[in-house]
């Protein structure tokens, strides 16, 4: 499990625009860097995030080897009603991760 | 030809110096082969419009001007766009021309989004022109570019 850093709000009022932000330990390997032997290191990259609200998908990204290590992202979303926010990355080497937050909305 | 000329000097020399231009510009090429090249961009970019023109405007691309390390270069893109069920933004694509290949990323919006505006980290391999390309839901395109300078390049170096 690569360690995440989930940046959401707890509370928020309805319609309101929250801005997430999420990041993932991960090396990004481009596939083409030579590594300490001179042979190129095999890609190992995340190719896709996802943010679901109340498993409707808010917003996605199809990443790429042009991705800084660690992969940083800001979005947005609107705050409708309280429920679950589940934030999932998919990668090279069948790398699969889910972390899930929690909102309160308010009225 | 003279007896005094020997028979095809004028003619080696000519291919000696020809093969010495040539030798480095063929080195040239190979060592470029692993780069997208502005041309590979403009591929990308074609896939991506799938027939449509991109116009200029609606859509900000911000970058530093200067960077002195090319492997986390902040990025943020912004649409101007009520982000309504009605009109919103579908995708933004940011392309790049000369790291190893054309795509940086593709974003994913929805109505849901609220606001059209993601910010990420991205690789530079050289100094470079950057293009990010919105798609809205009425079937618009829209462009925005930035160059940057880049002093210490990614993705190729270790």
């Amino acid at each position: 499990m690569a360690r995440t850093l989930i940046s959401a709000p707890k509370t928020a009022k309805a319609g309101e625009v929250m801005e997430i932000k999420v990041l993932i330990a991960h090396p990004m390997e481009t596939g083409f860097r030579p590594g300490p032997n001179g042979q190129i290191l095999p890609r190992d990259i995340i190719t896709r995030f996802a943010c679901t609200y109340d498993g409707e998908e808010v917003f996605a990204a199809d990443l790429s080897p042009a991705m800084a290590a660690n992969p940083f992202l800001t979005f947005t979303t609107v705050a409708t009603r309280s429920g679950t926010l589940t934030f999932s990355w998919e990668g090279d080497n069948g790398f699969a991760q889910t972390e899930t937050a929690d909102l309160t909305v308010s009225a | 030809m003279t007896p005094f000329e020997p028979a095809g000097t004028r003619r080696d020399v000519l291919h000696l110096g020809l093969a010495l231009v040539a030798a480095p510009l063929a080195l040239a090429a190979r060592s470029t082969s692993a780069v997208a090249t502005p041309d590979a961009m403009a591929g990308a970019i074609r896939t991506f419009l799938g027939g449509a023109q991109a116009q200029t405007g609606r859509i900000k691309l911000d970058l530093p001007p200067l960077v002195e390390n090319g492997n986390s270069v902040p990025l943020t893109v912004t649409v101007e766009s009520p982000m309504t069920l009605g009109e919103h933004v579908r995708r933004i694509a940011v392309f790049n021309e000369k790291n190893p290949q054309p795509s940086v990323a593709t974003f994913h919006l929805t109505p849901r989004s609220g606001r059209a505006n993601v910010t990420t980290r991205i690789r530079l391999a050289d100094s470079q022109k950057i293009v990010a390309i919105a798609e809205l839901s009425d079937g618009t395109f829209w462009s925005a570019q930035a160059d940057v300078i880049v002093t210490l390049a990614a993705c190729i170096e270790s």
